[in-house]
């Protein structure tokens, strides 16, 4: 069984949870980033949560399903048509064989989920389906006539979920372990003002544009291992927060850490989107 | 969230609520800690680097009590070696030699003779830091557009060896036709750290 690419929009990779266990390689973790998005896109159609489904980026993307299929669509609100009739979004759908299913721009958000019952097949690289754009480890990106096989359905679809939007508001960060290289209280100045999404944000970075962070240290950092949610401050002083994509080491010093949960939200940012930080109190 | 805690031998930061960032002296400590820490320490990664390790998925007061009992001067234990073959050839290989005092050949002869161990991996798969070299080499002011697959270079104290063609800043001496990553491998990195490596002129 296989899923047929009739346009891929932007960017559509395949995503699952992402690789661990080789950031001593230099290897980026990749993995869906809206990941409660991608867990209920999946458990919708049955799925292990594990499972590799598709991330589209902005525009949507257009397959003709070669055999019948249970999917759903989660993350961004985007309209969703089966032979050019509308479905649900957030729910199970089933694609005759022959159909070709297009799931359309964002309308609100930016990344959108496509779940197909069985997964997507492709051969795992390092454990995992995950696609990852800095290095280009995994499964190519999805280009038109790209063939991607489709497991064996494991499980039955979910008749209902509650697809909820990732809640907005101020991301919650922790002091990160460079934060004594700028002047003062950064992490006080960090929340005080409200920052940009850049337009060269990416899988790897939210780039942010706004009120630069003053260093009190100069000179170069010794390159040191990067988490996820880290806040890096490059010499511009203009926040980057690394997203799954991000080189494992970096030069840059992390003035703040974004809580985990908190990142679903940054993968729906968009370019000139509004973006604030607060303290996290636990 | 704890403060910055200092145990006689290496100081520890936390970094978020899951991962923790232990400073050491060089690279040569960084790994001897990560490579004394695979086994022992709870973590998802374990990330040496310049003079840090970076303990990610793990729980950051637990891997600071188990972290302080490392023994800083406890020997490393000797990895596998690694020849690689060089051809000794690179753009920089005659400026550098210059700038360091030295004749091309007398550069060469001392990169080749020195036996280098993998400190730590990172830039991109496979990308090794490998130290062992006596010299201290600035990075090249305006960095390549594209560096070649297999080019041996030197910036800072390291060597590296790119696993693939990209942008790049080192001062490239010589090429290895040695296949530095494959993901299909069972071990995909060639030099993964703790690697000793001796370069063999070609």
């Amino acid at each position: 069984m296989s899923i047929l690419v009739a346009d891929p929009g932007a960017l559509t990779t395949v995503q699952d949870l992402g690789r661990s266990g080789w950031a001593h390689l230099g290897v980026p973790r990749a993995g869906a980033l809206d990941a409660p998005a991608a867990a209920l896109a999946n458990r919708i159609v049955g799925n292990p949560q594990d499972a590799a489904l598709l991330e589209t980026t902005l525009t949507g993307l257009t397959f003709e399903a070669e055999r019948g299929h249970w999917f759903a669509v989660t993350g961004a609100r985007c309209s969703v048509t089966v032979g050019g009739t509308p479905a649900a979004h957030g729910e199970a759908v089933f694609a005759e064989p022959g159909s070709v299913v297009r799931i359309g721009p964002a309308e609100a958000g930016l990344r959108s989920y496509v779940a197909i019952a069985g997964g997507i097949a492709v051969e795992p690289v390092l454990g995992s389906r995950s696609t990852d754009t800095l290095a280009w480890v995994g499964p190519p990106r999805l280009d038109q006539g790209s063939r991607l096989p489709v497991g064996r359905p494991s499980g039955h679809p979910q008749p209902h979920d509650t697809p909820r939007p990732p809640p907005r508001g101020p991301l919650r960060v922790l002091r990160g372990p460079r934060a004594d290289w700028f002047s003062g209280d950064v992490v006080a100045a960090l929340c005080a003002t409200a920052y940009t999404v850049g337009e060269a944000s990416n899988r790897i970075g939210l780039r942010l544009e706004g009120e630069a962070l003053e260093r009190s240290r100069q000179g170069e950092l010794a390159s040191e291992g990067m988490v996820l949610g880290a806040v890096q401050v490059p010499p511009d002083g203009k926040p980057v927060v690394f997203l799954a994509d991000h080189p494992v080491t970096g030069g840059y010093p992390v003035v703040a850490v974004v809580r985990p949960e908190d990142l679903a939200q940054c993968a729906q940012l968009r370019p000139g989107d509004q973006v604030r930080f607060t303290r996290d109190r636990g | 969230m704890g403060p910055v805690g200092d145990t006689e031998r290496v100081l520890t930061r936390p970094v978020g609520a899951r991962a923790l960032l232990a400073e050491v002296a060089d690279a040569g400590q960084a790994l001897s800690l990560a490579l004394w820490a695979r086994g022992r320490v709870s973590a998802v990664e374990i990330v040496p680097a310049a003079c840090t390790v970076l303990f990610d998925g793990c729980s950051p007061d637990r891997v600071a009590e188990q972290v302080a009992a490392w023994e800083p001067d406890a020997e490393t234990p000797a990895g596998e070696l690694v020849e690689i073959p060089v051809a000794y050839d690179g753009p920089d290989l005659e400026s550098l030699a210059q700038s360091l005092g030295l004749e091309a050949d007398e550069l060469v002869a001392a990169h080749s003779a020195a036996e280098h161990v993998v400190a730590f991996c990172g830039f991109s798969p496979g990308f090794s830091y490998l130290t062992g070299s006596c010299w201290e080499v600035p990075r090249l002011s305006t960095p390549r557009p594209r560096v070649e697959a297999g080019s041996v270079g030197l910036a800072g104290p390291f060597t590296g060896i790119y696993p693939t063609a990209s942008p790049g800043g080192w001062q490239v001496v010589g090429h290895t036709d040695a296949l530095l990553w494959d993901a299909a491998r069972v071990e995909p990195a060639l030099l993964p750290p703790g690697t000793r490596v001796r370069f063999v002129a070609r």
